[in-house]
């Protein structure tokens, strides 16, 4: 049998799932032994070179990057995860939803106490620059997303055997500590 | 300001749990209850300054920001719609001068949507400053903003008086009575006080026993047997209260004010019959805010009563028969009609519906039994004393003994209310009313159900089709998930008191759902999924409010499916509906850049 292809990205996160997904430790070994990684910050590859099996997306949609990065995983994994709570709900992103955007970036480029001396009043506006959404978004409500799991970040185990359970067709067991934390 | 309140305060004896009647004369007396108002209450009342702000906070007629000199409440059910909500709300915008959520800049005119306001048969109409504006035009819109404008009274801006007893002196409002059937129980001719009189030979428990074998059943909607209740609470320790339920709510609904309006005195009858049964001395009469323009009429009712001994002490001469009704009024909120909600609501609280057991028969008005009756079942309970409960069970369906009265609205010719025996073919009631070309029938208002033409053979009791009264018809050109569905699930949204999560969050991701389906966006798996969450909500929350609210969606879904099916998109499985050019709008004009998507 072939390896398993996996991608994965990082977008409105705080790369906390990806070092999760480190925490596996010696068991990476294992990992490449079952799959082969393809687009991910883990082999630095930037643009898929095929299609791939599995796709875990960490974080949530916060600007127009986001959104393409995140359509073109769904259009090049069979199998989409969204992967800790900022992909599944936005996360901490997210409180920014219940403020208008005008006064996000605002406060991020003029009126924050952190902003220092920008005297010409610059708001950040280069075509090159992705655009920032009026709010953030879980991935599902984007593209269609087949798995959640959850986590802030979900610990390396429930990483490892999600990806265990789904390359070797078997159930994954998710005990009540994996889903519920207080 | 301080000295009015505390004076307010006063006549209701500094008794916190009269909040809602002090609330109710603040707002009236400021058009907004200040803050330091509630100070003075919080003070006054024993009560801490949050209590104050979270009842008041729970009603919509009560509002912590001025309403206008002339506080506009246009209403915006779906047969209001129907009827050209729109393009009146349209005038008043126009001619005042503001939006619709706003108040003129010289505080002179607000604009405020409500939900329906029990004049379905003569939509659209709105409440300004407790006089009622009926079958309104943006002609007419014209007319009453310029005389707004004039300063002239509200209640001099009436075009017309209205039929029977809405021309009464103590009364005159432009609202029609529209009684179109009357039967053998509500609206029959009979002698005011014969019930009353007939209790001096019999004992209470032989009153429990007649209401009992009548098998007269709550018309309010759930249908409990009403003997039952009394019995219950008869047999409850404790001081006993005897409330009616006049709050009608459910959009669609008008019948009790009609009975108001017609025949009080029938109702004060029926719930000092009760008084009697359960052996208790004081009446409440929780009336909804929006029949405010009754209270003059009614309460002038009540001192008639009271004169010819109907009500007071030993009530025609019934030896230690004492009982008196007070008024008690809400402040706009739908969930009272819950009879828990109803009861914390006239103990000046949150309307919030209790946990239940225990019953309010066990605990209910001052943690003490009570009953809770729907207006039209006290006034049965007359007409079953006076002519006994065999002739009362001669009529109607197996189940269902008596008449029905029907608040019939929507498209149709005669829109009225109309008594009818249970067990009536929908097909003979639409017959009846002048409806043609109908497309489908809303039986029980928004949390009943919605039927096509294949279930018109369907009878109406409690058996097959139960309805608290409410019955709205469409015709085939109007839009049911578009205009009516979503309507009745922005009702639901507004009207949830929040204390349940999934009445509180449901309603809006089935609302979110409808949307995405209208805007072209939906697929397959979406209407099956509005219909999960739907059936969640049956389940999951605390009373009737939560349980039906998804019952638009459900019973849309059940008995129009073709028309969810005709609105999404078959070729794909998949559609989030994301729009990424409208999500980065906002932020590219705020930092001036087009967008390059």
């Amino acid at each position: 049998m072939s390896k398993a292809i996996v991608a994965t990205t990082s977008l409105a996160g705080c790369f906390g799932c990806h070092m999760s997904l480190l925490d596996i430790d010696e068991r990476i070994l294992k990992l490449i032994e079952l799959v082969e990684f393809n687009k991910s910050p883990i082999d630095d590859i930037k643009t898929f070179t095929k299609q791939c099996d599995v796709g875990l997306i960490e974080g949530g949609c916060c600007n127009s990057e986001n959104v393409h990065v995140l359509k073109e995983f769904r259009k090049n994994c069979k199998i989409l995860i969204s992967v800790g709570e900022c992909a599944i709900m936005g996360g901490l992103p997210a409180m920014r939803n219940n403020i208008p955007v005008e006064e996000c970036i605002q406060e991020a480029y003029l009126d924050g106490p952190t902003v220092g001396n920008n005297t010409d009043k610059i708001l950040p506006n280069d075509d090159e620059l992705p655009m920032i959404l009026d709010k953030v978004y879980p991935c599902h409500e984007i593209v269609k997303i087949d798995y959640h799991l959850p986590g802030c970040p979900p610990r390396a185990d429930l990483l490892w055997e999600a990806l265990v359970a789904l390359l070797t067709g078997n159930e994954l067991k998710l005990p009540y500590e994996v889903v519920k934390f207080d | 300001m301080r000295t009015t309140v505390k004076s307010i305060i006063e006549k209701y004896n500094n008794d916190k749990t009269r909040l809602m009647d002090i609330l109710i004369d603040v707002q009236k007396e400021f058009g907004f209850i200040p803050d330091e108002a509630v100070e003075v209450i919080a003070e006054g009342c024993g009560l801490s300054k949050v209590d104050v702000n979270q009842t008041l906070s729970f009603y919509h007629f009560f509002t912590k920001k001025p309403v206008g000199e002339y506080a506009v409440y246009l209403n915006n059910s779906a047969v209001a719609e129907m009827k050209g909500f729109a393009s009146v709300a349209k005038a008043f915008e126009e001619e005042a001068g503001c939006a619709f959520g706003e108040v003129t800049e010289d505080g002179k005119i607000g604009l405020h949507e409500t939900a329906c306001i029990g004049m379905s048969d003569q939509e659209p109409a709105a409440i300004i400053n407790n006089v009622v504006f009926t079958n309104l035009t943006p002609a007419k819109v014209k007319e009453i903003v310029g005389q707004m404008k004039a300063g002239k009274d509200v209640k001099e801006m009436i075009s017309a008086k209205g039929d029977g007893k809405n021309a009464n002196e103590l009364i005159n409002a432009e609202v029609f009575n529209n009684i179109r059937k009357k039967g053998e129980v509500i609206f029959s001719d009979y002698e005011i006080g014969t019930a009353l009189k007939k209790l001096g030979t019999m004992n209470p428990e032989e009153v429990i026993d007649e209401v009992k074998a009548s098998y007269v059943r709550g018309r309010g909607g759930a249908g409990f047997p009403t003997g039952l209740k009394w019995e219950f609470c008869r047999k409850s320790e404790g001081t006993r209260y005897v409330l009616c339920n006049a709050d009608e709510g459910e959009p669609g609904t008008f019948k009790e004010r009609v009975i108001l309006t017609e025949v009080p005195k029938l109702l004060f009858e029926g719930m000092a019959v009760c008084g009697y049964a359960i052996g208790s001395k004081v009446g409440i009469l929780y009336l909804r805010y929006e029949y405010k323009y009754l209270e003059a009429y009614l309460e002038n009712v009540l001192a008639e009563m009271r004169a010819s001994n109907l009500l007071g002490k030993n009530i025609q001469g019934i030896e230690g028969f004492d009982f008196d009704v007070r008024i008690q009024f809400g402040g706009g909120a739908y969930v009272c009609g819950e009879e828990s909600a109803l009861i914390e609501s006239a103990e000046g609280k949150r309307g919030e519906p209790r946990n239940r057991p225990p019953f309010p028969v066990q605990k209910g008005y001052m943690d003490s039994p009570t009953v809770v009756n729907n207006v039209e079942t006290l006034c049965s309970i007359v007409k079953i004393m006076n002519k006994g409960s065999e002739w009362f069970t001669m009529m109607g369906s197996r189940e269902s003994a008596g008449t029905k009265l029907l608040s019939i609205s929507g498209d149709c010719k005669y829109p009225g209310v109309y008594e009818i025996e249970w067990g009536l073919r929908v097909r003979d009631m639409l017959e009846m009313v002048g409806a043609e070309d109908v497309q489908a029938v809303q039986v029980g208002g928004p949390s009943g159900v919605m039927i096509g033409p294949k279930d018109f053979k369907r009878t109406i009791c409690f058996e097959d089709l139960p309805t608290g009264g409410s019955i709205m018809i469409f015709n085939n050109e109007r839009k049911l998930i578009e205009d009516v569905v979503t309507n009745f699930t922005d009702f639901f949204i507004e009207e949830s008191c929040g204390s349940c999560v999934p009445c509180r969050a449901i309603t809006v991701l089935l609302r979110q759902r409808l949307q995405k389906i209208i805007d072209g966006n939906g697929v397959m798996s979406d209407i099956d999924e509005l219909k999960d969450w739907a059936e969640k909500l049956k389940v999951a929350n605390r009373c009737g409010l939560g349980q039906t609210a998804g019952a638009p969606v459900l019973t849309t879904i059940e008995n129009f499916r073709d028309k969810y099916e005709a609105l999404v998109q078959k070729d794909i499985d998949f559609d989030s509906g994301f729009d990424l050019e409208a999500s980065v709008q906002a932020s590219c004009a705020f930092v001036d850049r087009t967008p390059n998507l």
